[in-house]
């Protein structure tokens, strides 16, 4: 097994950085990582790969600031979250955006009505949303179904909806935990075709994926995580 | 936008959980009804000692024997002046056996048999005292209940003490009932956040999501329990102006002519005080259960 120096690159660009995060779930059997060191530059899209149970998706609930590391330091843009009050959670959570496997969409509300709940809920007025979401309707590929449900649209559609609540606020980076589990292997293409442009914006990309196609074809960084180590960083890698 | 959506979020939330915020409101408000009863009778009860303080005396009855210008009366007269000129009494005044059954017939004309049953005889002489402290009321009685030809020494607090007495047990009774009320109004109002919090556990997650304030997450279910309480306390409200009406000022009219009156503007008082109970510790009860509920 290989193991990565326990040396951090300390560079200013870097947006996200974990030095020697290691998190347990003592009552649960959520998997722990142990000892994780990662460095992660502005603008670079990043696939963090490993079997289910590797402990993947914790590394994004730490990024989130949904847990907070037994050991180690996580830091993102610029700003140490595992000592962040919780009262800053809030606002540092605009400056990231997040999309999951299961789409996390308002069932009630339309189309454009979900990608103007994140603006609503973070105090922007109404003509600021007015302005910005057809915009971002149109960025993902879905102009014209702005009025349309959640149930009205197909899973590939209703994930570009969530991918535009979460890009709606222009945040540095976005995470994306399983993206395409839901998908098919088409739509799960259009998709990543779309995190790709939005990674061109300057977008930092953390995704989550044990889709070995996707990871084959966009040959980015790839991080390999294996009962909670880190196996592998690669700078243009393959799902191995 | 923002106040507009909280607002409509509130209304929504109670009308998903009508039962449960029926159920909120009219605990609340029997609890709310016997806070305020049990405020409304300790005003009663102050205001009752403000007025009778002033008048309280302390009567040192003289034997049946004896009347003005008797050597004992004469003694009783001279001891009372002494402990004037020492402080303890303030003033005191002397009936003698005519006055106190001509103010016998006065206070019972409208009972003739009784006055006509009654020998002048038997109403006794009096002087009638107030002290400078009426704390030191114990230690006047024991002087003077052993003086020659004093019959009785009679602290006309003694009896309204058991009016007081009386009060303040129907005002504890109250509170309780209000405190036992209270606590299940309250549980009531933890267990509807719970459940509204778990209905729209999406909907927060999502909002936590993209970053929204802990107070906009959690206003739109601490201004439901508020709104609860408040309706609580227009009931409780209402329930006391009704029982101004027909019960002190109706069935019991009689009863409150002898004690203070009870004014209504005592009574409308009632509602920014319940009102302002009721908002605040549905909102701290609210804002407690969020706490552990929608954690960040």
């Amino acid at each position: 097994m290989w193991h990565p120096p326990h040396t951090t690159r300390v560079d200013s660009r870097s947006v996200i950085r974990l030095e020697h995060v290691t998190k347990h779930y003592t009552r649960s059997n959520r998997p722990s990582i142990e000892d994780i060191n990662v460095s992660i530059e502005k603008g670079e899209f990043v696939f963090f790969i490993g079997p289910t149970g590797a402990g993947k998706s914790t590394i994004i609930k730490l990024l989130l600031r949904e847990v907070i590391p037994d050991k180690g330091k996580v830091w993102v843009n610029n700003k140490e979250v595992t000592r962040m009050n919780r009262w800053k959670v809030p606002s540092f959570r605009r400056s990231l955006g997040c999309v999951f496997q299961d789409f996390r969409l308002l069932p009630h509300r339309t189309a454009a009505e979900n990608v103007a709940f994140a603006l609503e809920v973070i105090g922007k007025s109404k003509t600021v949303a007015r302005r910005v979401v057809p915009e971002v309707m149109d960025l993902v590929g879905l102009g014209g179904k702005e009025h349309r449900y959640p149930h009205e649209l197909s899973g590939g559609e209703q994930q570009r909806v969530a991918i535009a609540r979460a890009f709606v606020n222009r945040p540095l980076i976005l995470l994306a935990d399983e993206p395409t589990g839901n998908l098919d292997p088409d739509t799960s293409i259009e998709i990543m075709r779309l995190l790709d442009r939005i990674n061109r914006t300057g977008t930092t990309i953390v995704m989550v994926t044990h889709d070995s196609n996707i990871v084959n074809q966009m040959r980015r960084r790839v991080i390999e995580i294996e009962g909670g180590h880190m196996v592998r960083d690669q700078a243009r890698g393959v799902y191995g | 936008m923002r106040a507009k959506y909280v607002l409509s979020e509130v209304a929504v939330g109670l009308w998903r959980n009508i039962s449960m915020t029926i159920a909120m409101i009219i605990t609340m408000s029997v609890s709310l009804t016997m806070l305020g009863a049990g405020v409304l009778l300790y005003f009663q009860v102050q205001s009752m000692e403000n007025e009778y303080k002033g008048d309280i005396q302390i009567l040192v009855y003289l034997d049946k024997k004896l009347d003005k210008g008797d050597d004992q009366t004469e003694q009783v007269r001279q001891s009372l002046q002494k402990d004037k000129a020492s402080g303890l009494v303030d003033t005191f005044e002397f009936k003698t056996k005519a006055q106190a059954y001509r103010e016998f017939k006065e206070l019972f004309k409208n009972a003739p048999d009784l006055v006509q049953n009654t020998d002048p005889d038997r109403l006794p002489a009096n002087f009638g005292v107030k002290l400078t402290d009426m704390s030191l009321a114990s230690k006047f009685e024991s002087k003077y209940s052993h003086i020659k030809g004093v019959e009785r020494v009679f602290n006309q607090r003694d009896s309204l003490d058991k009016v007081f007495g009386l009060l303040g047990g129907v005002q504890k009774l109250a509170l309780i009932v209000a405190l036992v009320q209270g606590i299940a109004a309250l549980l009531l109002v933890a267990n509807t956040i719970q459940v509204a919090a778990y209905s729209k556990r999406r909907e927060v997650s999502i909002m936590k999501l993209v970053g929204a304030s802990n107070w906009f997450v959690q206003a739109p279910f601490v201004l439901e329990a508020v709104f609860a309480g408040m309706l609580g306390s227009i009931v409780a409200f209402l329930a006391l102006v009704a029982a101004k009406a027909f019960l002190v000022d109706g069935t019991f009219k009689n009863l409150f002519a002898i004690l203070t009156p009870m004014p209504w503007s005592r009574v409308i008082l009632m509602l920014p005080i319940l009102a302002g109970v009721a908002s605040l510790i549905s909102a701290i009860t609210g804002w407690v259960t969020l706490r552990f509920q929608v954690k960040v």
